[in-house]
């Protein structure tokens, strides 16, 4: 794919999500996707649309609940919000991607450390 | 795991809810854009660059609403649905070709569906009883369905319960109840005539029938008989209108008061199971005493105990069998029965005869699926050839090979659930109609149904057929390569030759099926023809009998008297030639007895088993028995105090005095010395096809052989209809107890006896007519459609100079050249399947030359025809025409 930026591996877009809606409370799809966009530096690869099959998956399987509001300038949009056992399933991921991060480190800068 | 079946349950949820989904979220992204413009304005860009960009970030509409519709609904059911549509839309537009392939698929499923019934019921489902795996017939080995050479005296039947080991109990019935053998009377009605059958008092608890209503036969009723009866389900629904209460009470039996002690579940038949297509309405015990010297007549069905197997019951029969006594009166009957009990199960009894030929009729349907699919695979390629460029199109436009070989499957397993639909339908209606055959001498065949077994088995089939047929068709279109596709058929191009081999290779394929089918039928039929040219011995065409019954108080000078009474009577009826009576018929029931020839030197005294029948005079003559030697029977032969006398057969003579004349000399049958009088032609008595056994018959006149029924024989040329009034009321003169029973052609009794023959032959063949009209469509429509694909080259040849005949001499050649190389390769096959059948042949070689060279014309002639039609439609192409279309 693109040489700047990130491609997305399988499932952490759902854990983008989960992260983004657990830290800023309800929010709709655009706002979600910016808000990944910034945090990330701009450094994901992220067409803005693919955020919405992964919040029906979200859905789907009862971590994010989702019901229509208006926005604070006044526009009609669906608003997300975590469950309570989408916090659980955000813990869990979270706990298993920051182990996952740690081993990758650790496995990756294995060679400049241990090498001869 | 409750996440998954949440968003399972929620995907379903969502495919049924597309339309208002597709709004929300139509309604979401248009939002989503919007928040996205007014940011993008608030940066400064200019209104068009803001949508730009806004749009660009956001990735493409239409790839979102399907990536969305596709993670929360059933993409796969969605894809299946518009195959689906895309399906019928097509078979619609199609309608000759979607209607010649769901008749061919209904014909083909059909009858697979049918045939799966009858095999099922007979040679793979259980018997009617309970644990019906441990119940043993025990026979003579090989005895077959003969069941005078099947059966065995009390003494016997009481010495096996007494001494074996292996048998929770041993059961048996009375072998040779004649039809119609009791009077049933209601009230002051006319008696109506029965079939009762006497049962071991032990009967239904060794074969664990539980009754319907009422109780088994208690141990009383066992050992002395009685007036009391078991009543089948069919009467006691037909004639006493299912009364729940008839249990206690009793119904009048030939004058007596019967008692009704239970009635017999519907799901039990004892002819189907027993005596194939005959009808049985009640049950009696039998009392020893009264048929214990009556001969072999019972019988053996045994229960083995848990754990005892086959093997152990056999070696059990072996050391046994010898300590028997026909009659324990004649020490000299010890070992009668040597080597004469051999334990088979009852299934086997039952259906054993039959797996040969219910294997072959399995095979012949199954070999007519091959050939539908074969067809179908045909007609799906002609079909697709046409649709050659719309696939090339979308594949050149990037749909994916599996995504046309689904949709081509999903057309070939439409049709083959649309042909499997009407196949059950016509499944249904065969197997309504077969159950429905009483005539029919198969076991088991009133039970046959479309049952649970049979659906799966519809749907097994439909299945297979459907990738089959439709496999190599969907391989080869998406195979394609999409250049040469889409410049094939231009302009003066012929059609793709490639194409047309696999075609040809089918029709070859389709011609061998068809020939082995052809072989194999023709075979059976020369077979069945063969039977039905048997010399029977008598001649049941113009002859007519109806069971008799009188009252002579059991003395033979009375009887005599009735009897002759009686056929003076019937000899008078205008168009009556004669009459005689007898109490047996032939290929109807046989009773058996030993007879010995006596000579000087009793050490070597020959000694066999023989049928026995006790007959008037004029007997031979009315049911057309030729006379060899000596005389028929006189009014006053072995009258009280005269020789008694006896004429015997052609095959009881050679046995008996081999290469000597048999007239005048003296034998020992049923412990009386009889003067042989008269020799005749064998006759055939149990069954068509086997080697007639040793015949004696005795006369009505003599005292020492009670008849145990009586069935008047009338030869006549007028129909039965015709005669049956007179012959009642002259009946009904001597006794106005006579039941007004129906004349039966004695015909009647030989078809039943050929049923199961004709039964095979007439499925097999039609089998074999499903098979040859299905391969000369084939032949028709590969010729028809290389015509049609060649008409521009015919054209040219003939603007070039060719004459018509010459076309169509082009055209028919390329057909017999089709057909003989399918002929080759079927004659060779069908030679290793007739060598198969071979034991289920009569009098006809697997080789027989006359089938194998009928077929071969027969296929000739239809590929001819086949080819003819498209023939003579390229001899008319107009080469002005030709060459000016496309």
């Amino acid at each position: 794919m693109g040489d700047s930026k990130l491609d997305l591996l399988q499932g952490t877009l759902d854990l983008m999500v989960l992260q983004t809606l657990a830290a800023m409370g309800a929010q709709h799809g655009y706002g979600i996707a910016r808000r990944i966009e910034q945090v990330s530096g701009d450094e994901v690869l992220l067409n803005q649309g693919t955020i919405y099959a992964s919040l029906v998956r979200l859905q789907q399987r009862g971590w994010i609940s989702a019901e229509w509001g208006t926005s604070e300038n006044n526009r009609k949009a669906k608003f997300y919000s975590i469950t309570r056992v989408g916090r659980k399933q955000l813990a869990e991921d979270a706990a298993y991607w920051q182990r996952l991060s740690g081993v990758m480190g650790r496995v990756l800068s294995m060679d400049k450390q241990g090498g001869r | 795991m409750i996440d998954r079946l949440r968003q399972a349950a929620q995907r379903v949820l969502a495919f049924l809810r597309k339309a208002p989904l597709d709004a929300d979220l139509d309604a979401e992204l248009a939002a989503h854009l919007e928040f996205a413009i007014e940011d993008n304005l608030r940066r400064g860009m200019s209104p068009m660059e803001a949508r730009r960009q806004a749009l660009i970030r956001f990735g493409g509409v239409m790839q979102t609403t399907e990536q969305h519709r596709e993670t929360r609904g059933l993409p796969w059911l969605d894809v299946l649905i518009q195959d689906l549509r895309y399906t019928f839309r097509t078979l619609k537009k199609d309608r000759s070709f979607t209607l010649v392939a769901v008749l061919i698929l209904a014909l083909g499923i059909g009858a697979n569906v049918a045939v799966f019934s009858v095999v099922d019921t007979i040679l793979l489902r259980p018997l009617p009883f309970t644990q019906p795996e441990r119940l043993l017939w025990i026979a003579p080995p090989n005895s077959g369905h003969n069941l005078s050479a099947a059966t065995y005296s009390v003494d016997a039947y009481e010495d096996l319960r007494a001494m074996n080991k292996s048998y929770e109990d041993v059961t048996g019935y009375y072998a040779f109840s004649a039809p119609d053998n009791v009077k049933l009377t209601i009230g002051n009605g006319e008696p109506v005539p029965l079939t009762a059958i006497g049962v071991a008092g032990n009967f239904f608890r060794v074969l664990c029938v539980k009754p319907e209503l009422g109780r088994w036969f208690n141990d009383q009723e066992t050992r002395t008989g009685g007036q009391v009866v078991m009543l089948a389900y069919p009467l006691w629904k037909r004639t006493f209108g299912g009364d729940r209460d008839i249990v206690g009470k009793a119904i009048q039996l030939d004058g007596k008061p019967n008692t009704v002690v239970g009635v017999l579940p519907e799901s039990f038949d004892f002819g189907a199971v027993f005596s194939p297509g005959a009808r049985v309405d009640m049950f009696g015990p039998i009392n020893m005493d009264d048929i214990r010297f009556q001969g072999n007549t019972l019988t053996f069905i045994g229960r083995l105990k848990p754990g005892v197997t086959l093997g152990q019951a056999r070696s059990e029969a072996v050391a046994l069998f010898p300590k028997f006594y026909w009659g324990k009166k004649y020490p000299e009957s010890l070992g009668a029965y040597k080597d004469q009990g051999w334990p088979v199960p009852l299934k086997q009894h039952v259906s054993g005869d039959l797996r040969r030929s219910l294997i072959v009729l399995w095979s012949a349907v199954a070999l007519i699926l091959l050939i539908v699919c074969v067809n179908l695979s045909n007609l799906l390629l002609a079909r697709a050839a046409a649709h050659n460029k719309e696939f090339a199109m979308r594949m050149a436009l990037g749909a994916e090979r599996s995504r046309i070989v689904r949709q081509l499957l999903t057309e070939s397993l439409t049709l083959a659930i649309i042909g499997a639909g009407f196949g059950l339908v016509m499944a249904w209606a065969l197997v309504y109609w077969l159950a429905h055959q009483g005539s029919i001498a198969l076991p088991l065949l009133y039970s046959v149904r479309i049952d649970t077994a049979a659906l799966v088995w519809t749907i097994v089939i439909a299945l297979a057929t459907a990738v089959l047929f439709g496999l190599a068709p969907a391989f080869r279109m998406s195979g394609k390569d999409i250049q040469g596709t889409l410049k094939d058929s231009g302009q003066g191009a012929s059609a793709g030759r490639h194409h047309e081999r696999i075609r040809t290779a089918l029709v070859v394929s389709e011609i061998a099926l068809a020939c082995v089918l052809l072989v194999g039928a023709g075979l059976l039929l020369r077979s069945f023809l063969r039977v039905l040219d048997v010399d029977l011995g008598f001649r049941p065409s113009n002859a007519v009998a109806i069971r008799i019954d009188y009252n002579d108080g059991n003395k033979a000078e009375k009887r005599a008297a009735i009897l002759q009474e009686i056929l003076r009577r019937v000899d008078a009826i205008p168009g009556v030639e004669t009459a005689g009576i007898s109490d047996n018929l032939p290929l109807e029931r046989n009773r058996s007895w030993g007879i010995t020839a006596k000579g000087a030197d009793t050490k070597h005294e020959r000694s066999t088993g023989n049928f026995v029948y006790v007959v008037t005079p004029g007997y031979l003559r009315a049911i057309g028995m030729r006379l060899r030697d000596g005389r028929d029977f006189r009014w006053d032969d072995a009258t009280a105090g005269k020789e008694q006398v006896a004429i015997i057969n052609q095959a009881g003579a050679e046995a008996l005095w081999p290469g000597e004349n048999a007239v005048g000399r003296i034998a020992n049958t049923g412990g009386t010395d009889v003067r042989i009088v008269g020799v005749i032609d064998d006759v055939r008595e149990s069954n068509v096809e086997g080697k007639p056994g040793v015949q004696t018959y005795l006369p009505t006149t003599s005292a020492q052989f009670g008849p145990e029924d009586s069935s008047l024989v009338i030869r006549s040329k007028l129909p039965p209809g015709a005669l049956s009034a007179d012959v009642i009321r002259a009946l009904r003169v001597v006794n106005p107890q006579q039941p007004a029973s129906e004349l039966r052609p004695i015909q009647q009794i030989v078809d039943h006896a050929t049923s199961p023959r004709r039964f095979f032959m007439v499925l097999v063949g039609s089998f074999a007519g499903l098979g040859l009209l299905l391969a000369s469509l084939g032949i028709y429509g590969v010729i028809s459609y290389s015509v049609t694909q060649q008409t521009k080259e015919i054209g040219i040849r003939m603007a070039l100079g060719a004459t018509a005949g010459r076309v169509q001499i082009g055209v028919i050649r390329r057909t017999l050249i089709l057909a003989l190389v399918g002929m080759g390769l079927g004659a060779v096959a069908s030679l290793a399947v007739a060598k198969m059948i071979a034991s289920l042949l009569y009098g006809t070689e697997p080789t027989d030359p006359m089938t194998f060279a009928g077929v071969a014309v027969l296929l000739g002639l239809v590929a001819l025809v086949a080819g003819y039609l498209p023939a003579r439609r390229a001899s008319r192409v107009d080469p002005l025409v030709a060459l000016r279309t496309n």
